[in-house]
C-alpha cells in the first residue's frame, strides 16, 4: 500500500428499501485507499461497484459502518459539508459522461471551478491546462452533441481533472468507447496519475480498463472477494 | 456562475423558450379575457347609458316613481333655467334635456285612410340646434352609425324610426307618418312626421318600435313647452364611475332640497338607481374579478405542471452539479431565480400578446347580432373589448406567480432524493 491512507473503509453495509423488505447491496466492506492509488472495482453487474463509488464520492451515505475519506466521515457530513468535500476534493467520471448538452467544452470543464474562488483569469488558464492534458484545445468552443464518445469522455476528464482533486472516481468510463479511445483516455487518466498523485478509483467489468489498474479490487454479492496489486 | 446559469437558460430551448410560449399563452389569455369581460361590461352599461339612463338624470319626484310608465305630465318644467343651474353647479358634466315618451304611429295610405299602425317608445332629444357632429345627441346615440335607409333628421318635422318598426308599418323614408300620443294636460294629439330615415341600433329593444325625433317637435306634439321628462348627464370621462355618481348625487341634494316633499320637485337618479342597472354595474365589477382569479387559478395549474416536467427533466443537470460541488441550496435557488425570470418574460410576451387581440376586439368589434336575437336586455351586439390599466400588469400575477410556484415545488425533488438517486433518473 502507498503512502497515507485517503480512504478508510470499515464494515461498511448498505442497504436499500425494496418492495416491502431491504436489499442489502453491501454487506461489510473492508478497504483502505492509499494517495496516488489507481485502483479498480471490478465484479459483475449488481455486486455493488456503483453503490460503493457513490458512497465513497460522498453522494449517498452508508447503512452502518463507516466510510472515511479525507478525514471526514460520510455519514457524519451534513448536505453542505459533503458539498464542500465533493467540490474541493473530488472528481467524477460518469460512463455516460453526464455532460451539460448546452454548455461547450469550456464551459463544461469550467463549472467545477466556478463553485471555487478563482478568477477568470485563473480558470481559463486551468480550463485550457486540463483540456491540453486530454488533447482537445481545437474542441473549446464545441458543444457535447457535436462530439464523439471518446472526445465527450475526455471531456469528462478534463472537468474532473480541472481543479486537481486528491481523488477522482471513474464509474465504467470506457463502457461506451471503442478500444482504441478506450486506451486513449486510460493512459491519459495514467499519466495524470503519475504526475499529480491524483488517486483514481475505478468500478469496471472492462478487461480494458482492468489492464492498466495497479490494484484490483473484486467484489461478489457485495462483499470483497479477492484483491491484487500489480508491480509497477 | 449567474452568466453560466443564463447561457443555459437562454441555449436550452426546452428550458427558456418552451416556458415562455406556455406562460405566455396563459398570460395571454388571461389578459385578453379580462379586457373583453370589461369590455362586454362596460359597452353594456354605456350603451344603456347613453339610449337611455345618462349617467345621472335628473326627474321631478313623481315621474321617479313611475319612471316605467314614461308619463308625460310629470315631466320637468322651466327645463331651460334648470339645465343652466346644473351645468353652472356641475361643470364637468355634460347636461341634455330629454323627453321620453310613449305614443302611437299612423302610417296613412294615399287617400290619407290609415295603411298600418304601432306602438312607439318616443325618445326626443335636441337633434336639430346643437352639432350633429361631435358631442351632439345624434352622435351620443351613434344614430349615423346606425342609419340603415335615408339619413338623419336635418329640420323641423323630420323623424327616424327603427329599421324593424318602419318595415313593420311598411313605411319608407319621405313618407309621411303621425304620432298620436297625449299632451302634458292629458289632450290627445295628432303631429305630422316625414319619415327622414330608419334606424337599427344593434340592441333588441330599442329595434322594437323607437321613434327619435328632435326634442322641439316633441315638445310641439305634446304640448311641452320648455319642460322635458329628463335632463340626462353624462360625465366628461365618457365612463360611469359609481363613486363620481354617489358624489354628484350628495352635491346635487344639498344644493336641490326638498323639504316640502314637493311631488315636482326635481330629483338625481344615477344610473345604478334605473332598472336593473345596479345589479349590472356591480355584477360587471365582480365578474371581471371572478373571471380573473379562476382563470389565475386554472393557469397556475397549467404551470405549475409545465414547471414541474420542466424541472424533473433536468434533475441529471441537478444531479451533476450537486457531484461537482454545488449546495442543495443553491441549485433550488437557481431554479427559483430562473422561473422567476421566465415568468417575467413569458408575462411579457403574453400581455403584449393579449392586449394586440384585446386592441383588435377593441377597435373591430365581434358582431353577435344573431345569437342575441329576442334578448330584452340593451346588450350591444357588437361585442367590444376594452383596455384598461389593469390590463397591463393583471397577467403578471398568474405568470409569474404560478411559474415560481411550480418550479418551487418540482424543486422539493432535489432535497427529497439522494444525489444518487437523480443520476439514475438522468442515465434512463
Ligand atoms: N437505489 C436503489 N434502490 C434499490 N436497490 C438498489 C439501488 N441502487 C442499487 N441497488 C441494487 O444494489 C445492487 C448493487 O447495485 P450497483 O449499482 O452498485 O451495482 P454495480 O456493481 O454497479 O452493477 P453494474 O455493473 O450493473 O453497474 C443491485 O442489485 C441494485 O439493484
Ligand atoms: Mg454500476
Amino acid at each position: 500500500m502507498e503512502n497515507s491512507a485517503i480512504i478508510q473503509i470499515n464494515q461498511l453495509i448498505k442497504r436499500f428499501p425494496m418492495g416491502k423488505g431491504e436489499f442489502t447491496a453491501l454487506k461489510g466492506i473492508n478497504l483502505n485507499f492509499g494517495t496516488g492509488e489507481f485502483a479498480g472495482l471490478i465484479g459483475p453487474s449488481g455486486s455493488g461497484k456503483t453503490t460503493l463509488l457513490n458512497i465513497i464520492g460522498s453522494l449517498d451515505t452508508p447503512t452502518k459502518g463507516e466510510a472515511v475519506v479525507l478525514g471526514k466521515s460520510i455519514s457524519k457530513l451534513s448536505a453542505k459539508e459533503s458539498a464542500k468535500l465533493r467540490k474541493e476534493s473530488l472528481g467524477f467520471i460518469f460512463q455516460s459522461y453526464n455532460l451539460l448538452q448546452v454548455h461547450t467544452v469550456f464551459e463544461n470543464v469550467e463549472f467545477p471551478l466556478l463553485l471555487l474562488d478563482y478568477t477568470t483569469l485563473e480558470r481559463k488558464k486551468m480550463v485550457m491546462d486540463a483540456l491540453e492534458w486530454v488533447g482537445l484545445t481545437d474542441k473549446v468552443k464545441s458543444k457535447p452533441p457535436q462530439l464523439s464518445g471518446g472526445e465527450c469522455q475526455r471531456v469528462a476528464i478534463a472537468r474532473a481533472m480541472v481543479k486537481k482533486p486528491s481523488l477522482v472516481l471513474a464509474d465504467e468510463p470506457t463502457a461506451n468507447l471503442d478500444a482504441a479511445n478506450s486506451h486513449n483516455i486510460l493512459q491519459t487518466m495514467l499519466n495524470l496519475n503519475r504526475e499529480l498523485k491524483t488517486t483514481f478509483i475505478f468500478a469496471t467489468h472492462d478487461e480494458k480498463v482492468i489492464g492498466y489498474l495497479k490494484r484490483k479490487i473484486f467484489l461478489k454479492d457485495g462483499l470483497v472477494d479477492q484483491e491484487e496489486w500489480m508491480n509497477q | 456562475m449567474i452568466r453560466f446559469l443564463l447561457k443555459g437558460l437562454l441555449r436550452d430551448k426546452r428550458r427558456s423558450l418552451m416556458p415562455i410560449l406556455i406562460v405566455a399563452v396563459g398570460v395571454s389569455l388571461s389578459v385578453f379575457l379580462h379586457a373583453y369581460i370589461t369590455g362586454l361590461m362596460n359597452d353594456s352599461i354605456e350603451m344603456n347609458a347613453k339610449l337611455s339612463f345618462g349617467h345621472v338624470k335628473v326627474v321631478t319626484k313623481s315621474f321617479a316613481e313611475n319612471i316605467s310608465q314614461m308619463p308625460t305630465d310629470l315631466a320637468l318644467l322651466e327645463t331651460g333655467a334648470l339645465k343652466e343651474k346644473l351645468s353652472q353647479e356641475f361643470p364637468d358634466i355634460t347636461w341634455v334635456e330629454r323627453i321620453q315618451f310613449g305614443g302611437l304611429i299612423d302610417a296613412p295610405d294615399e287617400n290619407g285612410e290609415t295603411k298600418s299602425q304601432g306602438p312607439a317608445l318616443g325618445i326626443g332629444v335636441d337633434l336639430l340646434s346643437a352639432p350633429t357632429g361631435r358631442g351632439g345627441e345624434a352622435e351620443r346615440m351613434g344614430m349615423a352609425k346606425s342609419l340603415v335607409r335615408g339619413r338623419l333628421p336635418e329640420m323641423k318635422g323630420e323623424i327616424v324610426l327603427s329599421e324593424l318598426f318602419s318595415q313593420k308599418l311598411g313605411v319608407n323614408p319621405g313618407d309621411k307618418i303621425t304620432l298620436i300620443g297625449s299632451t302634458m294636460n292629458g289632450a290627445m294629439s295628432y303631429y305630422n312626421f316625414i319619415l327622414a330615415g330608419t334606424l337599427s341600433f344593434g340592441v333588441q329593444v330599442m329595434d322594437k318600435g323607437t321613434i327619435i325625433a328632435d326634442i322641439e317637435d316633441v315638445r310641439l306634439a305634446l304640448d311641452m313647452e320648455d319642460a322635458a321628462t329628463e335632463i340626462t348627464g353624462f360625465f366628461g370621462s365618457g365612463y360611469f364611475s359609481a363613486d363620481l355618481a354617489a358624489d354628484v348625487k350628495e352635491k346635487f341634494l344639498s344644493n336641490f332640497p326638498n323639504p316640502e316633499n314637493d311631488e315636482y320637485a326635481p330629483v338625481m337618479l344615477s344610473l345604478k338607481d334605473q332598472g336593473s342597472m345596479g345589479q349590472f354595474v356591480d355584477l360587471s365589477n365582480t365578474m371581471g374579478a371572478i373571471i380573473t382569479f379562476v382563470f389565475m387559478l386554472a393557469m397556475s395549474l397549467v404551470l405549475w405542471n409545465a414547471g414541474l416536467l420542466g424541472g424533473i427533466r433536468r434533475y441529471g443537470e441537478f444531479g451533476i452539479r450537486l457531484a461537482m460541488g454545488e449546495e442543495k441550496n443553491h441549485v433550488y435557488r437557481t431554479l427559483v431565480y430562473e422561473s422567476v425570470m421566465i415568468g417575467i418574460a413569458g408575462s411579457v410576451v403574453g400581455t403584449t400578446i393579449g392586449l394586440f387581440f384585446a386592441w383588435l376586439m377593441q377597435t373591430y368589434g365581434l358582431d353577435l347580432g344573431d345569437s342575441m336575437k329576442g334578448s330584452s336586455m340593451m346588450m350591444p351586439t357588437i361585442i367590444r373589448a376594452r383596455i384598461t390599466p389593469v390590463d397591463f400588469y393583471i397577467g403578471f400575477l398568474p405568470g409569474i406567480i404560478s411559474t415560481v410556484i411550480g418550479a418551487m415545488l418540482a424543486g422539493v425533488g432535489i432535497y427529497k432524493r439522494k444525489t444518487s438517486q437523480l443520476f439514475k433518473e438522468l442515465e434512463a
